[in-house]
């Protein structure tokens, strides 16, 4: 168990880009009602997962993989009463998780994809065999150089790709 | 003629050729000039957002910067695209501070975010530069009353507060566009609830439950096809019928197609100048039931 005071663990969330709303939540509920995946399965509930936080359970957010089940649909965030976005300090939650090495397979994907071709969905040859055979235009290539800029000034690069072995 | 810097995204030209071949084919045909940006990169969609935020607008904000650059508005497909870049755009045009954060990060690239340019959906395009009336006189093929389960996705609609696109609870834009067509936009429960496709990946199973969901509702309704604007739904639902017949022994074959190809087969592309072959479940009850 860590140390840390439950606002404490508050206060880094709403201050994030994403979190700052998440003090506002009464526990009404309203966001696992209208939830899609809610509704599906047991293991997860927004409105628990917002308590939890606010609560302080740092580990159980950030490590746990309840946060990776929001399928980013809005609907919580767009019947909350009270303003709350909710979609939105998830995305928060997931941004201090991957910084603390919660990092699904599925996202290093994602990421690699991004840093080497620019694209999440690299095209195929076959692809651009069709495209050819369909008279659409050749895809042109993505500036990759001038996103691996902006990677590396975000510090995307470093937050994704750490040194084996080098300290969170 | 009206012009727009048409942005792909990533899935589309690489893996649903399809719906890019529709779209070019109906714009154009309605006088709309397509011009293909040099350099666009991916959008920075919810996987990116989930991993940094931050880099996830500075991304957008970089593609915007070259429809600026080009003067013109942008025009996008996907709506994943549509809502990535929208949400930087609004952000950035409204929040000074946030915007003199990412142009610092963007001039390390030499760019600089003006806020000059809009960003729109092709749906906006047919309401607001062709117009529904001038659509309707370019049907030359009624699609006869074709029942179509309209899908817009979450993310032509939510969030909207910064994508502004319709009323959220109760849309009505993406049901006339298809009614202009002369199909029928059928009821059907849940129409606005998410097909669970962000899940697919991460928790395959799920995401498949979500999914079945949405066929199971729209075949009960009546429906002879779901239209989709986005490509993960249209990935989630046409190929994952496929894993639903696996998965839950069951068989549907309700025809997934994107609004693109209803709109170019009711303006008079013939079906063989479309890419249908690349749909998992064949739509030739549709293209029967038009006639």
């Amino acid at each position: 168990m860590t140390e840390e005071k439950p606002l404490d663990f508050t206060r880094e969330i709403t201050s994030r880009l994403g979190g700052e709303t998440i003090t506002h939540c009464y526990q009404c509920g309203t966001c696992a009602s209208t939830c899609p995946v809610a509704r599906t399965t047991e293991r997860y509930n927004p409105r628990q997962l917002i308590r939890l936080a606010l609560l302080g359970q740092r580990d159980e957010v950030l490590k746990g993989d309840t946060i990776w089940l929001c399928a980013s649909c809005y609907n919580c965030q767009e019947r909350c009463p009270q303003k709350v976005e909710v979609a939105d300090v998830i995305y928060a939650l997931r941004n201090m998780a991957i910084r603390e090495g919660n990092v699904p397979a599925i996202y290093m994907e994602f990421a690699t994809g991004l840093m080497s071709e620019g694209r999440l969905a690299p095209i195929s040859k076959f692809l651009e065999k069709k495209r050819t055979e369909y008279g659409l235009p050749p895809l042109k290539p993505a500036n990759v150089e001038a996103l691996k800029i902006i990677l590396a000034a975000t510090g995307f690069d470093k937050i994704m790709f750490k040194k084996e072995g080098a300290s969170p | 003629m009206t012009s727009y810097a048409l942005f792909l995204g990533c899935t589309i030209p690489a893996r649903q050729p399809h719906y890019e071949l529709a779209a070019r084919k109906a714009l154009t045909k309605l006088g709309i000039e397509l011009v293909d940006l040099e350099g666009a990169t991916c959008c920075a969609p919810p996987p990116i957002q989930s991993i940094d935020l931050e880099t996830s607008l500075a991304i957008a904000a970089y593609n915007i910067c070259l429809a600026e650059e080009a003067d013109l508005n942008i025009l996008t497909l996907c709506t994943g695209c549509f809502e990535s870049l929208t949400i930087a755009n609004r952000l950035l045009k409204e929040n000074r501070e946030l915007r003199e954060k990412i142009n610092k990060i963007l001039s390390n690239a030499g760019k600089e975010f003006k806020g000059t340019k809009e960003v729109k959906h092709y749906l906006q395009v047919l309401m607001d530069d062709v117009g529904v009336n001038h659509l309707k006189q370019n049907v030359v093929k009624p699609l006869n009353n074709l029942n179509v389960a309209a899908f817009s996705g979450c993310h032509l609609l939510r969030p909207s507060e910064l994508l502004r696109f319709d009323d959220p609870e109760r849309p009505r834009i993406f049901d006339t566009l298809i009614e202009v067509l002369g199909a029928k936009s059928i009821p059907y429960k849940n129409k606005l609830r998410c097909c669970g496709g962000l899940l697919r990946g991460y928790a395959d199973d799920i995401a498949l439950a979500i999914a079945r969901d949405k066929i199971v509702n729209a075949y009960n309704a009546g429906a002879d096809c779901i239209s989709t604007l986005c490509p993960f739904c249209f990935l989630t639902l046409d190929l994952g019928q496929m894993l639903i017949k696996t998965t839950y022994k069951e068989e549907y074959n309700l025809p997934i197609i994107h609004y693109a190809e209803l709109l170019s087969l009711s303006i008079g592309v013939e079906p063989k100048e479309l890419a249908l072959d690349f749909h998992k479940i064949k739509v030739d009850k549709v293209l029967e039931k038009i006639g």
